[in-house]
């Protein structure tokens, strides 16, 4: 989406909250609450396409990469008692999740996507298999709020005000920006992504490159499904990522690959969702639950068939390297 | 990439008979010994769990196979998995990977059902008639994608998985709402008229006898037809369909309805001849099956029956599965996810042929731009 577009969309959305806030203060803040809350894996996954497209590399797998750490996550702190440990086994795997594709897409130069759907497939099988009935949680996560800012209204309750997921999801999405677009890292990755052979020239070691960014980008991945059933829903069911892994894909098109852009899309995701939950809830549109659960991935599909077009994607994405 | 290595990558053999020959026979060889390697580390799963596998795979098979119901079922299921395997065969020859059958044949399934239900006609017209609106609700779903990617370039890889989303809640809303059989609690569409139901031939079911039909004649169309060229051609290098003058824009719209409409002749025959009505949950699990199977067959459509009957097979014995030794039956999503994997990656190709292993098939195209 082009810069003015997006800005006067933001315009637009900041003042329909500001509008939503002196009508009712409660209920706007519990809506933003949870169009955070829905928006955290979307925005950690989006990240995830992000660092693996920027460096060359489709991640049509984030949805399995997801899957999978959502059930070592949850697993690992049932079994052994401690969600940071859950929270350590869901990043691990997210990271060997992440090693697979590298290796499938980088290394043998598969297929991207079919590498990627190998991916989603090979979770589906493997949790539902080893997917257990009857395993609790030990515990909950903290919230932690930011002393002084926690209590400026509205901004308080729904940015400072959280736990330690939300925030770190938040400072690694700045955190990217200034990697990608200020560091020798971000430049390299950019260059690999954009034109290898330049890049290989010049000296960069492409498939190593694309290898480490695609394995590390998986830890983000373990992070977004570890959010998922250590956090966001408490447990976990066969198949509970629900799209996810695509819908950050579009995200991350509708931001044009920045992260901060990414940011805002999965907001307004979050928003989407949020507004019309809470319109369902105080019954003022008779909308049928169902249509309800559709809105995410119709607004997918509106929203990609608006924005495709208009943003490029990293020239090289899709392509093996090969060297002539 | 060459349009030479392009065409042996979906297994189209060159003029060489020796490569020809070569390539057959790997065609062959690498889905078998993938396959035997997954039973194999299934197989470890399984005693892993205090079962002797091969205890495990008899009970799998024999349930299966073992006699006349074994057998009617396995063709049952193996009706749709060939069609949505034909599906996906079809994307991929003019170079789209539709993961959406699932949702096209849902759309297939409650349209054929509707058909089904609301008319009164003389069977010679009902039931094609029921199976043809279902294929054209199929076409019609896979075409929001295939229109989106041929005249936006939006990917058809993430649009067909949102319109599966959209479908599954799109058919609950349908069956439990408008299309709803009154009086009852159940969230299904009433019963079909008996003009729309298909019978049955004996012990088979003749949607599968539609079925084997359809994939020889796909067969024949993509490999001995201008049709079958053009999407060939569009696939393989879309520049080049250009330059020859075939619309690349109007090809993937009517490839993508084509795949639609595979997968939605599944949803249908599933309605007339097996359900009978549309019930949501009737066949929430056959997810990837189409991808797995098009991988196995290489992308050819008479190869895609022995990989359907395969799955078919597995997917009929996981029951019996459970049942008699508590094995989950979810181990044979692992099998299947483990051949893909082995078929998908150059693992088994490399391992048995080394650097006269045939290319992997590729899809990736149109990103997102």
């Amino acid at each position: 989406m082009s810069r003015r577009w997006a800005l006067a969309l933001t315009i637009v959305i900041g003042i329909a909250i500001a509008v939503a806030f002196v009508m009712d203060q409660t209920k706007t803040v519990s809506v933003l609450n949870f169009s955070l809350r829905y928006a955290v894996p979307l925005i950690l996954a989006a990240m995830v396409g992000i660092i693996c497209e920027r460096t060359g590399v489709i991640n049509i797998g984030i949805e399995g990469q997801m899957l999978m750490s959502a059930f070592a996550g949850f697993f690992g702190a049932a079994l052994s008692g401690s969600m940071l440990l859950g929270v350590l086994f869901g990043v691990g795997t997210g990271m060997l999740m992440g090693a697979f594709l590298a290796t499938g897409a980088v290394t043998w130069k598969m297929d991207q996507i079919i590498a990627g759907t190998v991916i989603n497939i090979v979770a589906v099988g493997l949790t539902s298999f080893f997917y257990a009935q009857g395993k609790v949680l030990p515990d909950i996560f903290p919230t932690f709020a930011v002393p002084g800012l926690s209590s400026v209204p509205l901004v308080g309750p729904v940015l400072f005000d959280n736990n330690f997921f939300t925030y770190g999801a938040l400072i690694i999405v700045v955190l990217l920006q200034v990697l990608l677009f200020r560091t020798r890292w971000g430049l390299r990755t950019r260059a690999v992504g954009e034109k290898p052979s330049a890049a290989d020239t010049s000296g960069i070691a492409v498939q190593r490159m694309r290898f480490m960014n695609v394995t590390i980008a998986g830890a983000l991945a373990g992070l977004a499904g570890a959010y998922l059933s250590l956090e966001a829903a408490g447990t976990f069911e066969r198949g509970f990522t629900a799209g996810r892994g695509f819908t950050a894909l579009a995200i991350m098109i509708f931001g044009a690959w920045n992260p901060i852009g990414a940011l805002g899309a999965a907001f307004f995701f979050g928003l989407a969702e949020g507004v019309a939950s809470q319109l369902q809830a105080d019954e003022v549109v008779a909308i049928p639950q169902q249509f309800i659960n559709m809105l995410p991935y119709v607004l997918t599909i509106v929203l990609l068939a608006i924005v495709s077009g208009r943003v490029k994607p990293p020239a090289a994405v899709g392509r093996p390297y090969e060297k002539d | 990439m060459s349009a030479d290595a392009a065409q042996t990558d979906l297994g189209i053999s060159g003029p060489d008979p020796r490569r020809e020959l070569r390539t057959r026979a790997q065609a062959v060889i690498v889905p078998l010994v993938s396959v035997l390697i997954a039973f194999a580390i299934g197989g470890i799963l399984i005693w892993l769990q205090g079962v002797n596998p091969l205890v495990a795979y008899k009970v799998l098979f024999t349930a299966a196979l073992g006699n006349e119901q074994g057998l009617t079922r396995v063709m049952e299921k193996s009706t749709p998995l060939i069609l949505t395997g034909l599906a996906v065969v079809v994307g991929l020859r003019a170079g789209l990977f539709n993961i959406g059958a699932q949702g096209q044949l849902l759309v297939a399934a409650i349209g054929a059902a509707w058909a089904g239900y609301a008319f009164q006609l003389p069977a010679i017209i009902h039931l094609p008639f029921a199976l043809v609106f279902g294929m054209l609700c199929g076409a019609a779903w896979a075409s929001i994608a295939g229109v989106l990617r041929a005249y936006r370039s939006v990917s058809e890889v993430i649009t067909t998985i949102m319109l599966n989303a959209i479908a599954i809640a799109l058919v609950d809303y349908l069956a439990s709402e408008p299309l709803k059989e009154a009086d009852q609690p159940l969230t299904r569409t009433p019963a079909i008229q008996s003009t729309a139901a298909l019978p049955d031939l004996g012990i088979i079911p003749m949607g599968f006898v539609i079925a084997l039909a359809v994939a020889i004649l796909l067969g024949w169309f993509l490999s001995r037809t201008t049709g079958g060229f053009r999407f060939n051609t569009v696939g393989l290098n879309p520049n080049a369909a250009r330059y020859a003058g075939i619309s690349v824009r109007g090809t993937i719209v009517l490839a993508m309805a084509v795949s639609g409409a595979l997968a939605g002749l599944g949803g249908a025959i599933e309605t007339v001849g097996i359900t009978g009505r549309f019930e949501p949950a009737f066949n929430a699990g056959l997810g990837f099956d189409g991808i797995t199977i098009a991988l196995l067959a290489r992308a050819n459509p008479i190869a895609t029956i022995p990989a359907a009957i395969l799955v078919g097979i597995l997917r009929t014995g996981a029951a019996s599965l459970q049942f008699e030794t508590g094995i989950q039956p979810e181990v044979v999503d692992v099998i299947l996810a483990l051949t893909l994997l082995m078929v998908a990656a150059p693992i088994v190709g490399r391992l048995l042929f080394r650097n006269r292993a045939l290319k992997a098939t590729r899809v990736t195209s149109g990103w997102g731009s």
